[in-house]
Protein backbone atom coordinates (compact mmCIF):
# COMPACT_ATOMS: atom_id res chain seq x y z
CA UNK A 1 0.00 0.00 0.00
CA UNK A 2 1.00 3.39 -0.92
CA UNK A 3 0.41 7.13 0.25
CA UNK A 4 2.47 8.42 -2.74
CA UNK A 5 4.74 11.44 -1.15
CA UNK A 6 2.94 10.48 2.24
CA UNK A 7 1.07 13.89 2.11
CA UNK A 8 -2.17 13.64 0.49
CA UNK A 9 -4.10 11.70 3.12
CA UNK A 10 -3.65 14.06 5.51
CA UNK A 11 -5.52 16.79 4.83
CA UNK A 12 -8.06 14.29 4.99
CA UNK A 13 -7.25 13.58 8.48
CA UNK A 14 -7.55 17.16 9.65
CA UNK A 15 -10.82 17.40 7.97
CA UNK A 16 -11.87 14.85 9.98
CA UNK A 17 -11.46 16.18 12.89
CA UNK A 18 -12.14 19.16 12.66
CA UNK A 19 -15.99 18.23 11.30
CA UNK A 20 -16.00 15.95 14.20
CA UNK A 21 -16.43 12.81 12.81
CA UNK A 22 -13.46 11.53 14.84
CA UNK A 23 -15.07 13.18 18.06
CA UNK A 24 -14.01 11.97 21.30
CA UNK A 25 -16.80 12.06 24.28
CA UNK A 26 -15.81 15.12 26.18
CA UNK A 27 -18.85 14.27 28.69
CA UNK A 28 -20.59 17.66 27.80
CA UNK A 29 -22.60 16.57 25.08
CA UNK A 30 -25.70 14.37 26.20
CA UNK A 31 -26.32 11.36 23.82
CA UNK A 32 -29.70 11.43 22.44
CA UNK A 33 -31.13 8.62 24.98
CA UNK A 34 -30.27 10.85 27.79
CA UNK A 35 -31.97 14.03 26.49
CA UNK A 36 -35.09 12.23 25.97
CA UNK A 37 -35.19 10.49 29.46
CA UNK A 38 -34.38 13.82 31.47
CA UNK A 39 -37.07 15.73 29.34
CA UNK A 40 -39.50 13.34 29.58
CA UNK A 41 -38.67 11.41 32.89
CA UNK A 42 -40.08 8.39 31.68
CA UNK A 43 -38.85 5.24 32.52
CA UNK A 44 -40.47 2.21 31.10
CA UNK A 45 -41.21 3.05 27.40
CA UNK A 46 -37.72 3.77 25.49
CA UNK A 47 -36.17 1.53 28.85
CA UNK A 48 -36.60 -1.83 26.77
CA UNK A 49 -34.64 -0.44 23.89
CA UNK A 50 -31.76 1.10 25.61
CA UNK A 51 -29.97 -0.12 28.60
CA UNK A 52 -27.65 1.88 30.53
CA UNK A 53 -26.15 -1.06 31.62
CA UNK A 54 -26.56 -4.76 29.79
CA UNK A 55 -24.82 -7.75 31.92
CA UNK A 56 -24.40 -10.65 29.77
CA UNK A 57 -24.08 -14.70 31.00
CA UNK A 58 -21.24 -12.90 33.21
CA UNK A 59 -19.30 -15.70 35.43
CA UNK A 60 -16.26 -14.44 37.23
CA UNK A 61 -14.42 -17.24 39.01
CA UNK A 62 -11.39 -16.80 41.81
CA UNK A 63 -8.93 -20.02 41.27
CA UNK A 64 -11.75 -22.65 40.64
CA UNK A 65 -13.98 -21.33 42.68
CA UNK A 66 -17.35 -19.07 41.09
CA UNK A 67 -17.93 -16.26 42.26
CA UNK A 68 -20.14 -14.66 40.15
CA UNK A 69 -22.69 -17.45 38.11
CA UNK A 70 -23.88 -16.54 34.80
CA UNK A 71 -25.62 -13.16 35.65
CA UNK A 72 -27.67 -11.79 33.30
CA UNK A 73 -28.43 -7.75 34.35
CA UNK A 74 -30.34 -5.15 32.22
CA UNK A 75 -30.69 -1.58 33.97
CA UNK A 76 -32.96 1.18 31.85
CA UNK A 77 -31.57 4.38 32.14
CA UNK A 78 -32.35 6.86 34.89
CA UNK A 79 -33.35 4.12 38.09
CA UNK A 80 -31.57 4.03 41.32
CA UNK A 81 -31.02 -0.24 41.90
CA UNK A 82 -29.82 -1.19 44.97
CA UNK A 83 -27.62 -5.04 44.88
CA UNK A 84 -28.56 -6.97 47.89
CA UNK A 85 -27.54 -10.52 48.82
CA UNK A 86 -25.86 -12.24 51.77
CA UNK A 87 -21.75 -11.52 52.27
CA UNK A 88 -20.12 -13.05 49.82
CA UNK A 89 -22.62 -12.98 47.57
CA UNK A 90 -20.49 -11.55 44.91
CA UNK A 91 -22.14 -7.64 45.02
CA UNK A 92 -18.62 -5.99 44.91
CA UNK A 93 -17.35 -8.05 42.33
CA UNK A 94 -20.15 -7.79 39.67
CA UNK A 95 -19.66 -3.60 40.57
CA UNK A 96 -15.69 -3.88 39.96
CA UNK A 97 -16.60 -6.88 36.81
CA UNK A 98 -18.98 -4.06 35.45
CA UNK A 99 -16.13 -1.65 35.73
CA UNK A 100 -13.16 -4.02 33.90
CA UNK A 101 -11.24 -3.83 37.33
CA UNK A 102 -12.04 -8.20 37.77
CA UNK A 103 -11.43 -10.04 34.54
CA UNK A 104 -14.65 -12.45 33.92
CA UNK A 105 -14.30 -15.96 33.04
CA UNK A 106 -17.41 -15.65 30.72
CA UNK A 107 -19.99 -12.91 29.55
CA UNK A 108 -19.86 -9.55 28.84
CA UNK A 109 -20.87 -5.84 29.92
CA UNK A 110 -21.97 -3.35 27.96
CA UNK A 111 -22.70 0.20 29.05
CA UNK A 112 -24.65 2.67 26.98
CA UNK A 113 -24.64 -0.57 23.68
CA UNK A 114 -20.54 -0.23 24.10
CA UNK A 115 -17.98 -1.98 26.14
CA UNK A 116 -16.56 0.03 29.14
CA UNK A 117 -12.92 0.80 27.36
CA UNK A 118 -15.04 2.90 25.07
CA UNK A 119 -17.50 4.55 27.72
CA UNK A 120 -15.20 4.97 30.37
CA UNK A 121 -15.56 9.11 30.42
CA UNK A 122 -19.35 8.98 31.43
CA UNK A 123 -19.04 6.18 34.50
CA UNK A 124 -18.40 7.48 38.00
CA UNK A 125 -17.17 4.94 40.41
CA UNK A 126 -16.92 5.13 44.51
CA UNK A 127 -15.36 2.44 46.22
CA UNK A 128 -15.42 0.41 49.13
CA UNK A 129 -14.68 3.57 51.67
CA UNK A 130 -12.04 1.09 53.83
CA UNK A 131 -10.30 -0.23 50.30
CA UNK A 132 -7.77 3.06 51.07
CA UNK A 133 -5.49 4.31 53.25
CA UNK A 134 -6.92 7.18 54.91
CA UNK A 135 -4.00 7.77 56.86
CA UNK A 136 -2.27 8.92 53.83
CA UNK A 137 -0.47 12.64 53.48
CA UNK A 138 -3.10 14.26 51.77
CA UNK A 139 -6.12 16.64 52.29
CA UNK A 140 -9.73 16.56 51.16
CA UNK A 141 -9.87 19.17 48.48
CA UNK A 142 -6.55 16.69 46.75
CA UNK A 143 -9.08 13.30 46.82
CA UNK A 144 -12.12 15.19 45.16
CA UNK A 145 -9.84 16.36 42.72
CA UNK A 146 -9.13 12.72 41.94
CA UNK A 147 -11.97 12.90 39.73
CA UNK A 148 -10.58 15.36 37.13
CA UNK A 149 -8.15 12.82 36.58
CA UNK A 150 -9.93 10.76 34.53
CA UNK A 151 -10.67 13.73 32.17
CA UNK A 152 -7.43 15.57 32.75
CA UNK A 153 -5.46 12.34 31.40
CA UNK A 154 -1.64 11.99 31.50
CA UNK A 155 0.28 14.18 33.22
CA UNK A 156 -1.82 17.25 32.85
CA UNK A 157 -1.96 18.69 36.61
CA UNK A 158 -5.59 19.40 37.98
CA UNK A 159 -5.66 23.48 38.11
CA UNK A 160 -8.21 26.47 39.18
CA UNK A 161 -11.07 25.05 36.77
CA UNK A 162 -10.31 21.61 38.26
CA UNK A 163 -10.39 22.87 41.92
CA UNK A 164 -13.67 24.82 41.82
CA UNK A 165 -15.10 21.76 40.59
CA UNK A 166 -14.23 19.57 43.47
CA UNK A 167 -15.37 23.08 45.39
CA UNK A 168 -18.35 22.84 43.99
CA UNK A 169 -18.68 18.83 44.75
CA UNK A 170 -17.94 19.67 48.44
CA UNK A 171 -20.76 21.66 48.54
CA UNK A 172 -23.07 19.91 47.66
CA UNK A 173 -22.09 16.80 50.15
CA UNK A 174 -22.09 19.64 52.60
CA UNK A 175 -18.37 18.84 53.79
CA UNK A 176 -17.05 22.35 51.83
CA UNK A 177 -15.50 23.81 55.17
CA UNK A 178 -13.37 20.74 55.17
CA UNK A 179 -11.62 21.14 52.12
CA UNK A 180 -8.01 21.81 53.69
CA UNK A 181 -8.65 19.35 56.18
CA UNK A 182 -6.54 16.25 56.63
CA UNK A 183 -8.15 13.11 55.69
CA UNK A 184 -7.29 11.19 58.57
CA UNK A 185 -9.05 13.71 60.55
CA UNK A 186 -12.45 12.84 58.69
CA UNK A 187 -14.81 10.59 60.66
CA UNK A 188 -16.51 7.37 58.29
CA UNK A 189 -19.31 9.44 57.47
CA UNK A 190 -17.01 11.97 55.88
CA UNK A 191 -14.70 9.90 54.78
CA UNK A 192 -18.27 8.67 52.57
CA UNK A 193 -19.09 12.20 51.48
CA UNK A 194 -15.21 13.02 50.55
CA UNK A 195 -15.52 9.95 48.39
CA UNK A 196 -19.02 10.91 47.02
CA UNK A 197 -18.06 14.24 46.31
CA UNK A 198 -14.94 12.37 44.08
CA UNK A 199 -17.13 10.57 41.84
CA UNK A 200 -19.84 13.61 41.68
CA UNK A 201 -16.36 15.61 40.29
CA UNK A 202 -16.00 12.88 37.47
CA UNK A 203 -19.75 14.24 36.18
CA UNK A 204 -21.01 10.83 35.02
CA UNK A 205 -23.90 9.53 33.67
CA UNK A 206 -23.50 6.10 34.91
CA UNK A 207 -22.68 5.68 39.07
CA UNK A 208 -21.26 2.48 40.66
CA UNK A 209 -20.96 2.59 44.40
CA UNK A 210 -19.81 -0.18 46.79
CA UNK A 211 -21.78 0.39 50.10
CA UNK A 212 -21.63 4.39 50.14
CA UNK A 213 -24.08 2.98 53.47
CA UNK A 214 -20.97 1.23 55.58
CA UNK A 215 -20.59 3.01 58.68
CA UNK A 216 -22.31 5.92 58.37
CA UNK A 217 -24.63 7.66 61.31
CA UNK A 218 -28.37 8.69 60.37
CA UNK A 219 -27.35 11.81 59.28
CA UNK A 220 -25.34 11.57 56.75
CA UNK A 221 -27.51 8.55 55.68
CA UNK A 222 -30.18 11.00 54.84
CA UNK A 223 -28.15 13.01 53.08
CA UNK A 224 -26.33 10.32 50.65
CA UNK A 225 -30.26 9.16 50.27
CA UNK A 226 -31.09 12.41 49.00
CA UNK A 227 -27.90 12.79 47.00
CA UNK A 228 -28.81 9.68 44.98
CA UNK A 229 -32.10 10.66 44.37
CA UNK A 230 -30.86 14.51 43.11
CA UNK A 231 -28.80 11.86 40.73
CA UNK A 232 -31.83 10.42 39.45
CA UNK A 233 -33.72 13.00 38.91
CA UNK A 234 -30.81 14.40 36.72
CA UNK A 235 -31.79 11.06 34.17
CA UNK A 236 -28.01 9.68 35.62
CA UNK A 237 -28.28 5.90 36.46
CA UNK A 238 -27.06 5.07 39.85
CA UNK A 239 -25.91 1.41 40.86
CA UNK A 240 -25.68 0.75 44.85
CA UNK A 241 -24.65 -1.87 46.92
CA UNK A 242 -26.52 -1.98 50.15
CA UNK A 243 -26.97 -4.30 52.68
CA UNK A 244 -29.80 -2.72 54.34
CA UNK A 245 -33.03 -4.70 53.40
CA UNK A 246 -34.78 -2.47 55.72
CA UNK A 247 -34.65 0.51 53.96
CA UNK A 248 -34.04 -0.88 50.26
CA UNK A 249 -38.47 -0.01 49.30
CA UNK A 250 -37.90 3.50 50.79
CA UNK A 251 -34.21 4.59 48.95
CA UNK A 252 -34.43 2.70 45.56
CA UNK A 253 -36.98 2.14 42.38
CA UNK A 254 -34.97 -1.05 41.21
CA UNK A 255 -33.36 -3.63 42.82
CA UNK A 256 -31.22 -6.67 42.12
CA UNK A 257 -30.83 -10.16 44.67
CA UNK A 258 -27.83 -11.40 44.06
CA UNK A 259 -26.48 -14.54 46.07
CA UNK A 260 -23.66 -15.94 43.28
CA UNK A 261 -26.46 -16.48 40.84
CA UNK A 262 -28.99 -13.79 39.99
CA UNK A 263 -32.52 -14.11 41.75
CA UNK A 264 -34.63 -11.68 40.88
CA UNK A 265 -33.95 -7.92 39.40
CA UNK A 266 -36.70 -5.35 38.45
CA UNK A 267 -38.79 -2.51 39.87
CA UNK A 268 -38.86 -2.92 43.33
CA UNK A 269 -42.69 -3.87 43.45
CA UNK A 270 -41.91 -6.58 41.81
CA UNK A 271 -38.59 -7.85 42.45
CA UNK A 272 -38.15 -7.41 46.45
CA UNK A 273 -40.61 -10.27 47.11
CA UNK A 274 -40.31 -12.12 50.71
CA UNK A 275 -39.92 -15.68 48.18
CA UNK A 276 -37.30 -13.73 46.55
CA UNK A 277 -35.67 -12.93 49.87
CA UNK A 278 -35.90 -15.95 51.13
CA UNK A 279 -34.45 -17.45 48.08
CA UNK A 280 -31.45 -15.08 48.18
CA UNK A 281 -30.90 -15.40 52.13
CA UNK A 282 -31.26 -19.16 52.58
CA UNK A 283 -34.46 -18.30 54.89
CA UNK A 284 -32.11 -16.63 57.29
CA UNK A 285 -34.51 -13.95 57.29
CA UNK A 286 -36.94 -14.04 60.55
CA UNK A 287 -36.65 -10.19 61.08
CA UNK A 288 -38.59 -9.03 57.66
CA UNK A 289 -41.86 -10.71 58.65
CA UNK B 1 55.70 11.63 53.48
CA UNK B 2 52.51 9.68 53.04
CA UNK B 3 50.15 11.40 55.78
CA UNK B 4 50.85 14.29 53.98
CA UNK B 5 49.68 13.61 50.53
CA UNK B 6 46.67 11.75 52.32
CA UNK B 7 45.94 14.94 53.84
CA UNK B 8 46.14 16.97 50.63
CA UNK B 9 43.97 14.70 48.41
CA UNK B 10 41.31 13.96 51.82
CA UNK B 11 39.23 17.59 50.97
CA UNK B 12 38.70 16.45 47.34
CA UNK B 13 37.76 12.80 48.06
CA UNK B 14 35.58 13.41 50.49
CA UNK B 15 33.79 15.81 48.67
CA UNK B 16 33.49 14.15 45.65
CA UNK B 17 32.19 11.55 48.71
CA UNK B 18 29.92 13.69 50.30
CA UNK B 19 28.03 14.67 47.40
CA UNK B 20 27.31 11.34 45.90
CA UNK B 21 25.88 10.24 49.39
CA UNK B 22 23.99 13.34 48.88
CA UNK B 23 22.54 13.19 45.69
CA UNK B 24 21.78 9.01 46.59
CA UNK B 25 19.81 10.31 49.83
CA UNK B 26 18.04 12.49 47.91
CA UNK B 27 16.67 10.14 45.02
CA UNK B 28 16.51 7.45 47.90
CA UNK B 29 14.60 9.82 50.24
CA UNK B 30 11.96 10.89 47.46
CA UNK B 31 10.93 7.31 46.04
CA UNK B 32 11.61 5.92 49.07
CA UNK B 33 8.09 7.88 50.30
CA UNK B 34 6.52 5.64 47.91
CA UNK B 35 7.60 2.36 48.76
CA UNK B 36 6.57 3.33 52.27
CA UNK B 37 2.79 4.71 51.27
CA UNK B 38 2.62 1.62 49.77
CA UNK B 39 3.78 -0.71 52.63
CA UNK B 40 6.40 -2.27 50.35
CA UNK B 41 9.23 -1.41 52.81
CA UNK B 42 10.54 -4.69 52.79
CA UNK B 43 10.51 -4.44 48.85
CA UNK B 44 13.26 -2.25 48.37
CA UNK B 45 15.33 -4.86 50.69
CA UNK B 46 14.63 -7.49 48.79
CA UNK B 47 16.08 -5.80 45.62
CA UNK B 48 18.86 -4.62 47.18
CA UNK B 49 19.68 -8.32 48.29
CA UNK B 50 18.62 -9.69 44.96
CA UNK B 51 20.91 -7.32 43.04
CA UNK B 52 24.15 -8.55 44.68
CA UNK B 53 24.42 -11.75 42.50
CA UNK B 54 23.39 -9.20 39.11
CA UNK B 55 26.92 -7.11 40.00
CA UNK B 56 28.94 -10.62 39.92
CA UNK B 57 27.60 -11.93 36.55
CA UNK B 58 27.93 -7.95 34.97
CA UNK B 59 31.75 -8.81 36.28
CA UNK B 60 32.25 -12.17 35.18
CA UNK B 61 30.85 -11.55 31.64
CA UNK B 62 32.85 -8.48 30.69
CA UNK B 63 35.60 -7.82 33.63
CA UNK B 64 35.12 -4.12 33.96
CA UNK B 65 34.58 -2.50 36.75
CA UNK B 66 32.81 0.35 35.28
CA UNK B 67 30.00 1.54 37.33
CA UNK B 68 27.54 2.03 34.89
CA UNK B 69 28.07 -1.86 33.67
CA UNK B 70 27.57 -2.79 37.18
CA UNK B 71 24.80 -0.93 38.12
CA UNK B 72 22.84 -2.19 35.10
CA UNK B 73 23.81 -5.75 36.13
CA UNK B 74 22.71 -4.77 39.36
CA UNK B 75 19.57 -3.55 38.04
CA UNK B 76 18.51 -6.31 35.86
CA UNK B 77 19.05 -8.81 38.70
CA UNK B 78 17.35 -6.76 40.97
CA UNK B 79 14.36 -6.64 38.67
CA UNK B 80 14.13 -10.06 38.15
CA UNK B 81 13.89 -10.59 41.66
CA UNK B 82 10.82 -8.02 41.76
CA UNK B 83 8.75 -10.14 38.94
CA UNK B 84 9.42 -13.25 40.26
CA UNK B 85 8.23 -11.99 43.69
CA UNK B 86 5.01 -10.95 42.04
CA UNK B 87 4.68 -14.10 39.81
CA UNK B 88 4.84 -16.10 43.09
CA UNK B 89 2.37 -14.52 44.92
CA UNK B 90 -0.16 -14.54 41.73
CA UNK B 91 0.71 -18.00 40.41
CA UNK B 92 0.80 -20.33 43.89
CA UNK B 93 -1.16 -19.91 47.36
CA UNK B 94 2.37 -18.67 48.71
CA UNK B 95 1.88 -15.09 50.47
CA UNK B 96 3.80 -11.74 49.61
CA UNK B 97 6.07 -11.77 52.87
CA UNK B 98 7.28 -15.80 52.00
CA UNK B 99 7.98 -14.57 48.52
CA UNK B 100 9.86 -11.69 49.66
CA UNK B 101 11.77 -14.07 52.35
CA UNK B 102 12.54 -16.48 49.28
CA UNK B 103 13.16 -14.41 46.51
CA UNK B 104 15.90 -12.09 49.11
CA UNK B 105 17.40 -14.99 50.43
CA UNK B 106 17.64 -17.30 47.09
CA UNK B 107 19.50 -14.52 45.41
CA UNK B 108 21.52 -13.03 48.01
CA UNK B 109 22.88 -16.48 48.72
CA UNK B 110 23.74 -16.27 45.13
CA UNK B 111 25.45 -13.66 45.06
CA UNK B 112 27.52 -14.52 47.65
CA UNK B 113 28.45 -17.90 46.27
CA UNK B 114 29.59 -15.88 42.97
CA UNK B 115 31.31 -13.32 44.65
CA UNK B 116 33.62 -15.91 46.58
CA UNK B 117 33.86 -17.58 43.76
CA UNK B 118 35.48 -13.90 41.87
CA UNK B 119 37.84 -13.65 45.26
CA UNK B 120 38.98 -17.27 44.70
CA UNK B 121 40.27 -16.86 40.90
CA UNK B 122 42.25 -14.09 42.33
CA UNK B 123 41.46 -11.74 39.42
CA UNK B 124 43.47 -8.65 40.80
CA UNK B 125 40.92 -6.63 39.00
CA UNK B 126 38.01 -7.79 41.57
CA UNK B 127 39.53 -5.81 44.50
CA UNK B 128 36.73 -3.99 45.75
CA UNK B 129 33.48 -5.70 44.63
CA UNK B 130 32.73 -7.05 48.53
CA UNK B 131 31.71 -3.13 49.29
CA UNK B 132 28.80 -3.90 47.42
CA UNK B 133 27.58 -5.79 50.83
CA UNK B 134 28.43 -3.45 53.47
CA UNK B 135 29.13 0.06 51.45
CA UNK B 136 32.14 1.56 51.46
CA UNK B 137 31.45 5.27 50.48
CA UNK B 138 35.23 6.38 50.57
CA UNK B 139 35.72 4.23 46.92
CA UNK B 140 33.09 6.58 45.42
CA UNK B 141 34.78 7.83 42.40
CA UNK B 142 33.89 10.88 40.67
CA UNK B 143 32.70 7.97 37.67
CA UNK B 144 30.87 6.73 40.08
CA UNK B 145 29.18 9.86 41.49
CA UNK B 146 28.74 11.19 37.87
CA UNK B 147 26.42 7.92 37.33
CA UNK B 148 24.51 8.59 40.26
CA UNK B 149 23.91 11.69 39.71
CA UNK B 150 22.81 11.28 36.15
CA UNK B 151 20.46 8.12 36.69
CA UNK B 152 19.27 9.15 39.87
CA UNK B 153 17.89 12.86 38.18
CA UNK B 154 16.36 10.71 35.36
CA UNK B 155 14.43 8.69 37.97
CA UNK B 156 13.43 12.03 39.75
CA UNK B 157 12.74 14.06 36.72
CA UNK B 158 10.18 11.18 36.01
CA UNK B 159 8.65 10.68 39.12
CA UNK B 160 7.69 14.52 39.07
CA UNK B 161 6.41 13.92 35.57
CA UNK B 162 4.07 11.22 36.18
CA UNK B 163 3.50 12.63 40.08
CA UNK B 164 -0.16 12.74 39.50
CA UNK B 165 -0.76 9.35 38.10
CA UNK B 166 1.97 7.83 41.16
CA UNK B 167 0.01 9.65 43.87
CA UNK B 168 -3.16 8.08 42.75
CA UNK B 169 -1.68 4.49 42.20
CA UNK B 170 -0.85 4.24 45.50
CA UNK B 171 -3.42 6.14 47.25
CA UNK B 172 -6.41 4.13 45.46
CA UNK B 173 -5.34 1.88 42.79
CA UNK B 174 -8.97 0.14 42.39
CA UNK B 175 -10.33 4.43 41.24
CA UNK B 176 -7.15 5.05 39.11
CA UNK B 177 -8.11 1.51 37.36
CA UNK B 178 -12.02 2.78 36.64
CA UNK B 179 -10.99 6.05 35.27
CA UNK B 180 -8.50 4.28 32.66
CA UNK B 181 -4.79 4.76 33.92
CA UNK B 182 -2.96 1.26 33.68
CA UNK B 183 -2.25 0.10 36.76
CA UNK B 184 -0.16 -2.65 35.96
CA UNK B 185 2.40 -0.57 33.67
CA UNK B 186 2.66 2.29 36.71
CA UNK B 187 3.34 -0.62 39.15
CA UNK B 188 6.14 -1.67 36.92
CA UNK B 189 7.09 2.24 36.42
CA UNK B 190 6.93 2.98 40.19
CA UNK B 191 8.66 -0.13 40.91
CA UNK B 192 11.77 -0.01 38.33
CA UNK B 193 12.19 3.66 39.96
CA UNK B 194 12.77 1.84 43.30
CA UNK B 195 15.03 -0.48 41.53
CA UNK B 196 17.18 2.54 40.44
CA UNK B 197 17.24 4.06 43.21
CA UNK B 198 18.96 1.25 44.88
CA UNK B 199 21.07 0.02 42.52
CA UNK B 200 22.38 3.21 42.66
CA UNK B 201 23.76 2.63 46.86
CA UNK B 202 24.58 -0.66 46.44
CA UNK B 203 28.29 0.53 46.43
CA UNK B 204 28.50 3.29 48.62
CA UNK B 205 25.95 1.82 51.16
CA UNK B 206 25.56 -1.66 50.30
CA UNK B 207 22.88 -4.62 49.39
CA UNK B 208 22.74 -5.53 53.04
CA UNK B 209 21.51 -2.05 54.67
CA UNK B 210 19.98 -0.13 51.67
CA UNK B 211 16.96 -0.65 52.10
CA UNK B 212 17.34 1.86 55.13
CA UNK B 213 17.90 4.74 52.90
CA UNK B 214 14.41 3.98 51.54
CA UNK B 215 12.40 3.40 54.73
CA UNK B 216 14.02 5.61 57.35
CA UNK B 217 14.06 8.96 55.36
CA UNK B 218 10.34 8.34 54.14
CA UNK B 219 9.25 7.29 57.55
CA UNK B 220 11.37 10.47 59.67
CA UNK B 221 9.43 12.81 57.03
CA UNK B 222 5.84 11.31 57.23
CA UNK B 223 6.00 12.48 60.74
CA UNK B 224 6.19 16.32 60.07
CA UNK B 225 3.98 16.67 57.21
CA UNK B 226 0.20 15.67 55.80
CA UNK B 227 1.44 16.53 52.82
CA UNK B 228 2.50 14.22 49.83
CA UNK B 229 4.66 17.06 48.13
CA UNK B 230 5.85 17.88 51.51
CA UNK B 231 6.66 14.30 52.65
CA UNK B 232 8.70 13.83 49.46
CA UNK B 233 10.64 17.02 49.81
CA UNK B 234 11.62 16.24 53.71
CA UNK B 235 12.28 12.71 52.88
CA UNK B 236 14.84 13.69 50.54
CA UNK B 237 16.36 16.22 52.55
CA UNK B 238 16.89 13.44 55.54
CA UNK B 239 18.19 10.95 52.97
CA UNK B 240 20.78 13.46 52.14
CA UNK B 241 21.54 14.35 55.36
CA UNK B 242 22.05 10.48 56.33
CA UNK B 243 24.08 10.19 53.62
CA UNK B 244 26.04 12.81 53.96
CA UNK B 245 26.76 12.51 57.47
CA UNK B 246 27.30 8.90 57.69
CA UNK B 247 29.62 8.49 54.69
CA UNK B 248 31.44 11.18 56.23
CA UNK B 249 31.81 9.63 59.47
CA UNK B 250 32.36 6.40 57.10
CA UNK B 251 35.34 7.60 54.94
CA UNK B 252 37.33 10.00 57.90
CA UNK B 253 37.48 6.77 60.63
CA UNK B 254 39.34 4.27 58.99
CA UNK B 255 37.39 1.15 57.41
CA UNK B 256 33.98 1.45 58.85
CA UNK B 257 31.66 0.47 55.80
CA UNK B 258 29.49 3.19 55.35
CA UNK B 259 26.01 0.92 55.27
CA UNK B 260 25.67 1.02 59.09
CA UNK B 261 27.06 4.45 59.58
CA UNK B 262 24.21 5.70 57.29
CA UNK B 263 21.57 3.23 59.00
CA UNK B 264 22.72 4.98 62.81
CA UNK B 265 22.55 8.71 61.33
CA UNK B 266 19.02 7.90 59.75
CA UNK B 267 17.91 6.10 62.78
CA UNK B 268 18.94 9.51 64.80
CA UNK B 269 16.55 11.49 62.31
CA UNK B 270 14.14 8.86 62.67
CA UNK B 271 14.28 8.71 66.39
CA UNK B 272 13.95 12.92 66.71
CA UNK B 273 11.08 13.05 64.14
CA UNK B 274 9.10 10.32 66.29
CA UNK B 275 9.53 12.04 69.63
CA UNK B 276 9.48 16.05 68.39
CA UNK B 277 7.16 16.30 65.75
CA UNK B 278 4.54 18.20 65.75
CA UNK B 279 0.91 16.59 65.25
CA UNK B 280 2.35 13.15 64.95
CA UNK B 281 5.03 13.04 67.36
CA UNK B 282 5.35 11.11 71.18
CA UNK B 283 5.99 14.06 73.31
CA UNK B 284 3.10 16.27 71.61
CA UNK B 285 1.06 13.71 72.04
CA UNK B 286 1.56 13.45 75.39
CA UNK B 287 1.38 17.46 75.95
CA UNK B 288 -2.26 16.78 74.41
CA UNK B 289 -3.16 13.85 76.17
CA UNK B 290 -2.73 16.06 79.85
CA UNK B 291 -4.29 19.36 78.65
CA UNK B 292 -6.90 17.31 77.64
CA UNK B 293 -7.43 15.20 80.94
CA UNK B 294 -7.07 18.63 82.50
CA UNK B 295 -9.62 20.33 80.43
CA UNK B 296 -11.87 17.81 81.06
CA UNK B 297 -11.16 17.58 84.92
CA UNK B 298 -12.08 21.40 84.99
CA UNK B 299 -15.23 21.28 82.84
CA UNK B 300 -16.98 18.42 85.01
CA UNK B 301 -15.71 19.42 88.68
CA UNK B 302 -17.91 23.05 87.79
CA UNK B 303 -20.92 21.33 88.34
Amino acid sequence: MSYGTGNEWFPYYEQAFSEGSFSYRTGNELPYYEQVFSDSGVLGMQASEQKAIQVTDLTVAYQDKPVLWDIDLDVPPGVLLSIVGPNGAGKTTLIKAILGLVRPAAGNVLIYDKPYEAQRQIIGYVPQRGSVDWDFPTNVLDVVMMGCYGALGWIRRPGKKERELAMQALEKVGMEAYATRQISQLSGGQQQRVFLARALVQDATVYLMDEPFQGVDATTERAIVTLLQELRADGKTVVVVHHDLQTVTDYFDWVMLLNIRRIASGPVDEAFTSDNLRETYGGRLAFMK
Amino acid sequence: MENLSILTHFDYTLMIVAVGAALLGTVSGALGSYAVLRRQSLLGDAISHAALPGIAIAFLLTGSKTPLILVLGAAIAGWLGTLLIMSIVRLTRIKYDSALAIVLSTFFGFGLVLHTLIQRTGNANQAGLDTFLFGQAATLLERDVLTIGILGGIALVVMLIFWKELKLLVFDEGFAASIGFPTRTLDILLTSLLVVAIVLGLQAVGAVLMSAMLVAPAVAARQWTDRLRLMVFLAACFGALAGVSGTIISSTASRIPTGPTIVLCATVVVGLSIAFAPNRGLIWDRIRQQRNRRNLKMETSRY
